[in-house]
């Protein structure tokens, strides 16, 4: 029988990250107190946060505010207050906690949360998040701005997905430069772009330290830490210092031939964001078999780098307007994720997929009892399917997702042992 | 014919699962492609272009169990999702050569890929729908879409989309949803003439039928109802708001006007009068379908226009039909028509218009307790 065993993120980076978006928190209050800076509203996935730093317009990032509460159990009582005007309990509660928290007064850290300047939905993929905005700009009587962003509905974008992602972030300039009072700096555009650039190759390079064995990281729960500078910082220089600090200690761990676990028993792959209200719940119930996870759908929300794309300087609006149609999970298709699972399971060497069914977010869950069908017969890889939620505590059941996760192990064990001794 | 047969025939029609009109129209044209398309909105006159029969797909309604789809789409994900996987899993839809989905919300969406992987053989195509209206690229940009449609079914086989032909198919789609705004205007006048039931399988027919014959059986209708007897009742004028994807079961639309209702407006089979105006003819009749997509559309749960809010929409409506109040009919776990429940309730609590909500399921036999709600609403109306 494993033993149980408690894991936190051991590095100097988790402490970093939390500086990082601590300072962030405070120029959002500097914003709602002062109106300076200005600010929009935006997405995670397929964000345009170079353009946005161009004109120094700090990014509010509405999924973030949630999902911090939810890690520090505040969740449920926001999701209520927006179940009394409304909502319904099968909406989806990333909006309900956001919602809940503006009409209660609530910020995930205390502090003041600016009326953004700007809500810009960045349409990629969630039809929720055109809903989510366009109730947020009624609410605050913000400006909106829909950007809409052709679903990756074929392999690779055409050039008139390019041509017309291309002419809404030109409109959106010209919007910007009303809101700020300032002229487009180019060369600062062009500036930011290289920034992401360079901190996507780093990122990739960290993904793909977790070849290793053991891993250094895990790719899911130990990823999340490193996503919020992702998104808020990318395209400066403060995340590019923090992305070479965090892949220096990376490296420096395999180095000196650390993992997560010193003995790693097995790899996993997640599909699915996490039950946050649980996160270290759950991730204790993996840690108790050694298991880690090396590759995650879910790091890839903010953008899909280990595969090779990048942001371009040369050619910043054609590459900001790939990003957003191309080069993050949530708009790629379907069987998109079906073969980014493959590739995972196959080049990062795992021995099992954990699907990860959450009620409130359709664009991840819809159609996973199919690729649970696929996972097992066609990829061939043993597959658990559990369902909780990403923000609502309701729906976490404890005891039963715990008891499915050692059954699996207890199979996945076996099965090892029997073909080792084959 | 005697004309009352007409909702017979509409009924046998929305509830015929082997899409039996539609497999007699390919025997009548041989060679000829079936492409089915999820409900909502596609543009049809591109497909009946082509020399191609569009048929809406409509779910499974309460005919059909679930074996397999439950275990590829899981809870909290409504039932159309479902059936539709369903029917193609159970043979159904073998009669169809393609299946198009659009961007109308993330289930639907996953659907589409879901659909691709399980039946290789099915031309399966996504088209995406623009959100963003204000922009002057959005219709250039659905203009390319449309085009690369018309590749797809010309590589299938399909006659070549000229301007004229699109042209032509454009005045039949036109006169279609004249002809249904006209159906709708007499039971709004005359809701005593004609049920909303019996309007519903009359317009809903046209989900399955070529537009030519829906086109004659509709004006066939509008010139026999005003010589039909009835008595005006004693009900409430609604609107019914948010089934405009997946359809609540006739029997529950006719329970509502069974215990006093007069529904007077909904949204049923929106894909039916997706324009409120007709499309011009041009000479680039691409680009004409899609501004009207952009310009003329009706407002819906699905289609996102900021320039023109859809609980405006919808306050416009109720007062045109001169409602009484609003019965909100969603389908369990639509997220779309819930997220746009909180606006609209909104809108309708500031003009002090009553609504009620119900959810619903395609597949739902037991209706007391919506009885006894929708009872409980009119008593509340009637006595207020
Ligand atoms: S539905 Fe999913 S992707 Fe969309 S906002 Fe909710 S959690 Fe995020
Ligand atoms: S009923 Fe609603 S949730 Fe279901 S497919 Fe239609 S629009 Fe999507």
């Amino acid at each position: 029988m494993a033993d149980v065993r408690h894991t936190e993120y051991r590095g100097n980076i988790h402490q970093l990250q939390k500086e990082l978006m601590q300072k962030w928190y405070e120029r959002l209050n500097q914003a709602a107190e002062t109106g300076t800076p200005h600010t929009a509203s935006l997405m995670i996935s397929g964000n345009c946060v170079e353009l946005l730093e161009a004109f120094g317009v700090v990014p509010i990032y509405p999924e973030v505010n949630a999902l911090q509460l939810a890690i520090r159990h505040q969740s449920l009582d926001p999701i209520l207050a927006a179940e009394e005007i409304g909502y319904a309990a099968d909406n989806c509660a990333y909006v309900k906690a956001d919602i809940g928290c503006y009409l209660k007064g609530i910020t995930p850290t205390g502090g003041k949360l600016p009326k953004p300047s700007l809500v810009l939905c960045n349409f990629v993929g969630c039809n929720t998040y055109v809903k989510w905005f366009e109730h947020t700009a009624v609410l605050t009587g913000s400006r909106l701005y829909v950007l809409d962003v052709p679903f990756l509905r074929l392999d690779e974008p055409s050039r008139d997905d390019i041509d017309y992602v291309v002419r809404q972030l030109k409109e959106l300039v010209t919007i910007l430069e009303n809101i700020t009072g300032k002229k487009f700096d180019y060369d600062r555009f062009v500036q930011a772009v290289r920034c992401s650039a360079q901190v996507e190759e780093l990122w990739s390079q960290i993904k793909h330290l977790a070849r290793r064995s053991p891993s250094p990281f895990d790719a899911y729960f130990d990823a999340i830490t490193l996503m919020g500078p992702l998104y808020v910082y990318r395209a400066t220089p403060e995340g590019l210092n923090f992305f070479r600090a965090a892949l220096d200690e990376m490296q420096a761990k395999v180095a000196a031939g650390q993992g997560v676990f010193d003995q790693e028993k097995f790899r996993l792959v997640i599909e699915g964001p996490p039950p946050y209200p649980f996160f270290r719940t759950f991730r204790d119930m993996f840690a108790k078999w050694k298991a880690c996870t090396v590759a995650s759908t879910y790091s890839t929300v903010g953008g899909l780098w280990e595969f090779g794309a990048r942001h371009d300087p040369d050619h910043p609006f054609e590459s900001v307007a790939m990003h957003m149609l191309a080069q993050n999970v949530t708009n790629r298709n379907f069987l998109q994720r079906y073969e980014q699972i493959g590739r995972y399971v196959k080049d990062w060497n795992a021995d099992g997929l954990i699907i990860h069914f959450v009620k409130s977010c359709r664009l991840f869950s819809a159609g996973q009892g199919d690729m649970r069908d696929y996972a097992t017969r066609t990829l061939g890889i043993p597959t658990l399917y559990i369902e909780s939620d990403l923000e609502d505590p309701r729906y976490f059941a404890e005891a039963q997702t715990r008891n499915r996760i050692d059954a699996f192990f207890e199979a996945l064990e076996h099965s090892k042992m029997t073909a080792t001794a084959v | 014919m005697d004309f009352e047969r007409t909702f017979d025939i509409g009924t046998d029609l929305v509830s015929d699962l082997d899409f039996a009109r539609v497999r007699q129209w390919k025997d009548q044209h041989p060679g000829g492609a079936v492409i089915g398309y999820f409900p909502v909105y596609a543009p049809a006159e591109i497909i009946h272009a082509a020399g191609m029969l569009p048929v809406a797909l409509s779910g499974g309604g309460d005919r059909l169990d679930i074996q397999h789809a439950d275990a590829r789409f899981g809870s909290f994900i409504c039932s159309i999702i479902k059936t539709t996987l369903e029917m193609g899993l159970r043979e159904h839809l073998t009669v169809f050569d393609g299946v198009l989905f659009s961007s109308i919300c993330d289930s639907a969406r996953n659907l589409c890929f879901v659909m691709k992987r399980n039946f290789p053989a099915l031309y399966t195509d996504f088209l995406h729908l623009p959100h963003n209206p204000s922009s002057a690229a959005s219709i250039d940009f659905l203009a390319s879409e449309y085009r690369r449609l018309i590749q797809e079914l010309e590589r299938m086989g399909g006659r070549p989309v000229t301007a004229e032909a699109l042209n032509e198919s454009i005045l039949l789609y036109n006169r279609n949803r004249q002809l249904t705004r006209d159906l709708y205007r007499f039971r709004c006048q005359n809701p005593h003439l004609l049920r909303a039931w019996e309007s519903y399988v009359l317009v809903r027919a046209g989900n399955v039928i070529p537009v030519e014959e829906h086109n004659q059986l509709l004006q066939d209708a509008l010139a026999q109802l005003p010589s039909r007897s009835g008595r005006p009742r004693d009900s409430i004028r609604i609107v019914a708001e948010g089934a405009f994807c997946e359809q609540p079961p006739l029997d529950l639309i006719k329970l509502v006007e069974d215990v006093g209702c007069y529904v007077v407006d909904d949204d049923f089979a929106i894909g039916r009068s997706w324009f409120v105006e007709d499309v011009p003819t041009e000479d680039d009749p691409i680009h004409a379908l899609a501004e009207s997509y952009v310009n003329r559309a009706v407002y819906s749960s699905v289609r996102h226009d900021f320039r023109a809010p859809r609980w405006e929409g919808l306050a416009t409506k109720v007062k045109q039909a001169r409602a009484d109040a609003v019965l909100f009919l969603i389908a369990k776990f639509c997220e779309p028509a819930y997220f746009d429940y909180v606006l609209f309730k909104k809108k309708l609590d500031e003009i002090g218009v009553p609504h009620l909500l119900l959810e619903f399921e395609e597949k739902q036999f037991t209706f007391d307790r919506v009885r006894t709600e929708v009872e409980t609403f009119v008593e509340s109306l009637v006595f207020d």
